[in-house]
């Protein structure tokens, strides 16, 4: 549905986003993932047509959004960052001129605006003058917006930035509604809400793309083995290398060592084989030693630490090189 | 053509929302009706031709700030990513936005009709000179808020864009002046170019074809040029 190709966008000598290339399908939801200034912004103002890239191409639904910017445009509905609403308007009167702006016949104009409006849960606020409603409906009326014509492409940039925690979560259930109908390109710097909204990641950094791939499979990239916390009564001294006995051990870690009502403890970080499970063998082993397992628990190597991984690690090039220069 | 008409309600719209209509309005209306009063107390004729041009000097001063808004609030409020990205070209955005400006500029001409039927009531002025008066101010006011457009699609800044305006008008103002220190066929070229030297005519009662192509070619170079500005942009920020 979208090919970006070979994008570089530079801003004078600075440098916006440079050879990005990644393709969504059709009713895919896509996350843009990356840290403020990432290019994340800059990507999707090309896509949609607000910015020419220097070089490269984009095609929406085939055309070529610097060709045909036309025919792309009227497939794509967009968000910008700040919703773009006038203020002294009502809703009513907003989507009215924007059905009018996308081209929506007269007839079909009553429809599109009413399913608009059901879709974001606008009824409430549709006869209510834009700047005397909350933060969130504002978010809702540009998602409303971008709806409007029922466009196969949805670029919506940061939609939750800005609002509370309720509104956070009923955003994204929209947007994970819209998905199948529609192919969504959302972007975030919030690391959860891609995974749990988006069917795959892209990650740029720096204007580079960084990673591309579902939210799993990512973690499971960089992870390459499993990994669970255990804290165990026990001697602080015998415990591990008890543990790292047991088959499917790879590596262990002593986290903490403290006292609980006079009673050694140990928390352990366990990496072990991906296809060996240990966790049974490590019960076993220490009912048989008497040491009680306290808690025992997987730790996921999220997104977040994905993330983190991936941005620390670029900028740690970066540093070198700029030592290297000087 | 349609989405121009689409824009250019909503500018209309948003004008007669915001007190900026209303101000500039009362302005330009109190120092209309204060030169008609004072000329006509003083020429005791029933005659518009000195009242017309100092309107037109006076718009001078209004076209800037009813036309500052126009473009650079779009930027500044981040609405241009709507208009850009909708499947509407840059010239329609433009021209319907101007349109409105001289929408709104055409309300203010209506009410100084007052004036001349003040002076039917009372007298019998001559006509022609009235009608080509309002034709000529038509032009002119037009041509004003063009080059104010143009200045309002250089910066994201309102004051920017009013005083860019102004001082764009008032350069094409003062070259009028020049061909009284400037001799020749330099100074006679300049003087052409004065917004205010071509409207001389229409006061009189003339109407004539190189005045009017004058003015509609300043109107479409500064829509031209503002149409590029904007588009522009898309490659630099």
């Amino acid at each position: 549905m979208i090919e970006v190709s070979n994008l570089t966008k530079t801003y004078g000598k600075a440098r916006g986003i440079e050879d990005l290339t990644f393709s969504v399908e059709r009713g895919e939801i896509l996350g843009f993932l990356g840290p403020n200034g990432a290019g994340k912004t800059t990507t999707m103002r090309i896509i949609t047509g607000y910015l020419t890239a220097n070089s490269g191409t984009v095609k929406v639904a085939g055309y070529d959004v610097f060709e045909d910017p036309m025919e792309a445009r009227r497939r794509i509905g967009y968000l910008p960052e700040n919703p773009p609403l006038y203020r002294e308007m009502t809703v009513k009167a907003y989507l009215h001129f924007v059905c009018e702006l996308k081209g929506i016949p007269k007839s079909r104009r009553a429809a599109c605006t009413a399913e608009a409006v059901e879709a974001a849960g606008l009824a409430p606020v549709y006869g209510r003058v834009i700047q005397n409603i909350s933060r969130g409906f504002k978010q809702r009326v540009g998602i409303a917006q971008a709806l409007l014509g029922d466009p196969d492409v949805l670029i919506l940039d940061e939609p939750t930035v800005g609002l509370d925690p309720r509104q956070i979560i009923e955003i994204r259930e929209l947007v994970r509604s819209l998905g199948g109908r529609h192919t969504v390109v959302l972007s975030s710097h919030i690391l959860p809400e891609v995974s749990m909204v988006c069917g795959r990641v892209v990650i740029i950094n720096n204007g580079r793309l960084a990673a591309i791939d579902t939210p799993e499979g990512l973690s499971r990239r960089l992870r390459g083995s499993r990994c669970f916390m255990v804290r165990i009564r026990g001697p602080h001294e015998e415990v591990p290398p008890k543990v790292s006995e047991l088959a499917g051990v790879r590596s262990i870690s002593v986290e903490k060592v403290d006292f609980q009502d006079g009673k050694p403890e140990v928390l352990l970080s366990v990496e072990t084989e991906v296809s060996l499970d240990v966790r049974e063998a490590l019960f076993f082993k220490m009912a048989e030693l008497g040491w009680p397992i306290l808690e025992m628990r997987p730790v996921d190597l999220s997104l977040e630490d994905v993330f983190l991984k991936l941005t620390t690690e670029e900028k740690l090039e970066d540093v070198v090189e700029v030592a290297a220069s000087a | 053509m349609l989405k121009t008409w689409s824009i250019f309600k909503r500018e209309v719209a948003s004008y007669f929302l915001s007190p900026i209509a209303y101000v500039m309005g009362a302005v330009f209306l109190l120092l209309s009706g204060y030169f008609f009063s004072i000329i006509l107390l003083a020429t005791h004729s029933a005659s518009m031709q000195g009242v017309f041009g100092n309107m037109a000097v006076t718009f001078i001063f209004v076209a800037p700030v009813l036309t500052m808004r126009l473009i650079a609030e779009e930027r500044k409020l981040g609405t241009d990513e709507l208009l850009m990205t909708a499947p509407v070209s840059i010239t329609s955005i433009v021209v319907g936005k101007y349109l409105a400006s001289v929408f709104t500029y055409l309300v203010f001409l209506a009410v100084t009709l007052f004036y001349p039927a003040i002076l039917m009531f009372y007298g019998s002025p001559d006509m022609g000179p009235i009608f080509s008066g309002y034709l000529g101010m038509f032009l002119f006011g037009a041509a004003c808020l063009a080059a104010g457009t143009f200045a309002s699609a250089l910066t994201e800044n309102q004051m920017v864009a009013g005083i860019v305006g102004f001082g764009v008008l008032l350069l094409f103002w003062i070259l009028g002046w020049v061909s009284a220190a400037v001799t020749g066929p330099v100074g006679d070229a300049i003087s052409l170019l004065s917004i205010l030297k071509h409207f001389d005519d229409f006061q009189k009662g003339i109407i004539d074809l190189s005045h009017t192509l004058f003015y509609v070619s300043f109107i479409f170079v500064f829509l031209f040029l503002a149409v590029r500005v904007i588009d522009s942009r898309r490659w630099s920020a």
